[in-house]
């Protein structure tokens, strides 16, 4: 049952990360990362994460593509649209990712630590609350320091973004 | 019961596919969506390990990847708009002020 839904939605986000990548208008390709990212939340639900699957949906879906649908709203894009690819051979940058490709695959086949078909002894009680104690005890200065870049961005984006005045 | 490589898997095939956007597009746009996608495939790594070795860390991980992920689409965003208002344009290879 778990394998037949991981495949199901494993297979929607990987044909739909390629219609991110070959598609000709942004718009099409934004949508089609928007389907990826709900299919890799659904895969977050399946290894027993909700909070980061809703987390995802909220983030993911709800504010990062939403600033580039608007982006893509703001500029004209539609001199963009005809050539998709970066001029030249571009051999070099395939051979890279097949390499790439390979390498990860058999570097996960090689090792037996990735064979693991059950999850190790689960300790059970109530997850979200073990794991936002852990969060804002063990992590809370990661936390605070993620705060802080988070507001850098926000200032650092309005500046740019700005129109210069005068 | 999923065995842990599909997981691992998955997340090679959506690297890979993530780093063939970010290489071969033209389109700046796009290029900043593939570097969303290979973020993303990342964390399904470190949920996958955290959830077969019953470990915290792996979700808490991911929740940083995901804040570090929105300070970083804003500012390129940010960036995207100042730049096609100064030079109107939108392709990787047009963008080459800082070359010597």
């Amino acid at each position: 049952m778990a394998q037949g839904f991981f495949l199901l939605f494993a297979a929607v986000s990987v044909i739909t990360a390629l219609m991110l990548v070959l598609a000709r208008n942004p718009v099409h390709s934004a949508l089609a990362l928007m389907a990826c990212f709900l299919q890799i939340s659904a895969i977050f639900v399946l290894l027993d994460a909700p909070l980061l699957a809703v987390i995802q949906i909220f983030v993911y879906v709800g504010a990062i593509m939403v600033l580039f649908l608007f982006v893509i709203m703001m500029i004209d894009v539609r001199e963009a649209v005809a050539e998709r690819f970066l001029p030249g051979g571009n051999l070099p940058a395939m051979a890279l990712l097949v390499l790439l490709g390979v390498e990860m695959m058999v570097l996960v086949f090689w090792s037996d630590r990735f064979s693991l078909s059950e999850p190790v002894a689960s300790r059970g009680g109530d997850q979200i609350r073990d794991l936002s104690t852990t969060l804002f005890a063990d992590y809370l200065l990661p936390f605070e320091v993620a705060s802080v870049i988070l507001l850098a961005a926000l200032v650092g984006a309005i500046v740019l973004a700005r129109k210069e005045t005068g | 019961m999923v065995p842990l490589w599909w997981y691992i898997a998955l997340g090679v095939v959506l690297f890979v596919i993530g780093a063939a956007g970010v290489l071969l597009r033209r389109n700046i746009l796009v290029v900043l969506m593939s570097l969303e996608l290979l973020l993303n495939s990342v964390n399904i790594n470190f949920i996958a390990f955290g959830h077969y070795y019953d470990d915290f860390r792996g979700q808490i991980f991911a929740i940083f990847v995901i804040a570090i992920t929105a300070a970083e689409v804003a500012v390129a965003l940010g960036i995207l708009v100042a730049l096609v208002r100064n030079k109107s344009t939108l392709k990787v290879d047009d963008v080459t002020m800082m070359k010597g």
